[in-house]
């Protein structure tokens, strides 16, 4: 089944010179980790943006599973949608808990459920919940933050994530080891992630497809061999060659 | 001077009380009409910044002109001074609460939309708790400069301690005029102090969580 689908989007942002996104079409199917690979302002955290409908495209329809989201209330379609940024953006008020269990208390799930799926998602990121549960983000290490970002968007079990250079301000350790629990995550799931980075290695490393985009365009849309293989043109081969990946990886 | 506090009790308590009736009902309307403003202003910056400098301009109006302008509107008395001493308070009730509304980290509340909050949802539970120490701080400077300008609102009838004030002017009486200056520094320093204490309160998760954590690291540093 298709997860995703862009139809003709474009998008031109005010008091900018050129389009944020120029007629971009492409097909994602359920079950895949995309990463969405380009320096900044190329679209890419743009793309996806529009799938939670924080940004509006000027012409054109994305569809998701199947239905276009221009038919959907914004509020309900984003709670169907985890959604991970570089920021991470925890609720300093609130405990590590109330902070994964927002959606879920809002939802009006119970409270034993909620407790069962909070303690889950603490697992889930490699935190022991008794150690966790009660402590505020400020009392946190950014690698931890983001674990709660993601057990935030994770606990609805939403069919699709998107994530917004998650891993962007982490430290190379803690960003290895958050690169190698995202991808077993994923693969234990199988749901349809949408990865955005400016990091050509952990592109290639957790995608099992890559997009590769700019200036609003997408040049590639492939599997990181392929990539790798047979770029597709002089900004793919070069954007390899700055990685020192060209001739296999 | 106690002698007379004690000879007097029934009117200059009478006047307190009226002080304090003026102060709370100036409070409750103000409080109201700046979290309905509030509530539209969220949307626009650009908006916050005209209305809050508009409000700016009127508060700097001084407060016997602006009584007098209106009287032939509205009257004499409360009918009065409460609408205008409400219209002082807009400004510093706006702008505390915008300024704690907006200084709320953007990235928060797009995490809070991107996860589907509604926009009622965020204001309750993540704007509103995070902006709580600057609107406590303005509702007390609220309190501190309503308790004063509403002493000059005798001058239109409007009774309280300006009353008092007044006539202890008039009649060069040196007691009048202390002990109605005691009783409306001791309304407007209850009304700090306990304030002071909510906006202290409202913060706490803050520093607690930066001492804490600092012994968290040090702890793992030892």
């Amino acid at each position: 089944m298709t997860a995703v689908e862009f139809k003709h989007i474009s998008k031109q942002f005010k008091n900018s010179a050129y389009p944020a996104l120029n007629d971009v079409s492409v097909s994602i199917e359920e079950g895949e980790f995309v990463t969405i690979l380009g320096s900044s302002g190329c679209g890419k955290t743009t793309m996806i943006k529009m799938i939670n409908r924080l940004y509006e495209s000027d012409s054109g329809d994305i569809f998701l599973f199947g239905r276009n989201i221009r038919d959907e209330d914004p509020v309900q379609l984003r709670r169907r949608i985890g959604y991970v940024i570089q920021q991470v953006g925890l609720f300093p008020h609130m405990t590590v808990a109330a902070n994964i269990a927002i959606i879920p208390k809002i939802l009006k799930w119970d409270k034993a459920r909620i407790k069962d799926e909070t303690d889950r998602m603490l697992r889930l990121v490699q935190l022991d919940p008794d150690e966790f549960r009660d402590r505020y983000p400020a009392q946190l290490s950014g690698g931890q933050q983001q674990r709660i970002g993601l057990a935030r968007a994770l606990i609805s079990s939403p069919r699709i994530m998107l994530l917004d250079e998650p891993f962007g301000a982490i430290d190379a350790i803690n960003r290895e080891m958050l690169q190698n629990e995202l991808k077993a995550i994923h693969e234990s799931s199988k749901r349809t992630y949408l990865f955005v980075t400016h990091d050509i290695r952990e592109a290639l490393k957790l995608g099992t497809k890559v997009i590769i985009m700019n200036e609003g365009r997408i040049l590639q849309y492939a599997t990181p061999n392929e990539i790798v293989e047979n770029p597709a043109d002089d900004f793919v081969r070069n954007l390899l060659s700055t990685a020192e990946l060209k001739g296999g990886a | 001077m106690f002698e007379y506090f004690s000879k007097h009790f029934d009117m200059l308590m009478e006047a307190f009380l009226e002080h304090l009736g003026i102060v709370f009902s100036t409070l409750l309307i103000s409080i109201t009409l700046a979290a309905i403003i509030c509530w539209f202003l969220l949307k626009s910056e650009r908006a916050t910044n005209i209305v809050v400098n508009v409000f700016s301009e009127v508060y700097s109006i001084p407060s016997l002109a602006l009584f007098a302008l209106l009287i032939p509107l509205l009257g004499l008395g409360n009918k009065t001074a409460i609408p205008v001493l409400v219209l002082y308070n807009q400004y510093l009730l706006i702008r505390n609460f915008m300024t704690g509304m907006q200084n709320v980290d953007k990235s928060i509340l797009e995490a809070g939309t991107g996860m589907g909050m509604s926009k009622w949802q965020l204001v309750t539970r993540v704007q509103l708790p995070l902006a709580m120490p600057s609107i406590i701080a303005g509702i007390r400077l609220a309190i501190i400069s309503t308790t004063g300008i509403a002493t000059i609102a005798a001058t239109i009838n409007a009774g309280g301690l300006g009353k008092i004030l007044l006539s202890g002017l008039r009649t060069m009486n040196t007691y009048k005029i202390i002990w109605g200056t005691i009783l409306c520094v001791i309304i407007a320093l209850v009304a700090d102090t306990i304030l002071r204490l909510l906006e202290k309160k409202t913060k706490a998760y803050n520093t607690h969580l930066q001492t804490s954590w600092l012994l968290n690291k040090r702890c793992s540093f030892e």
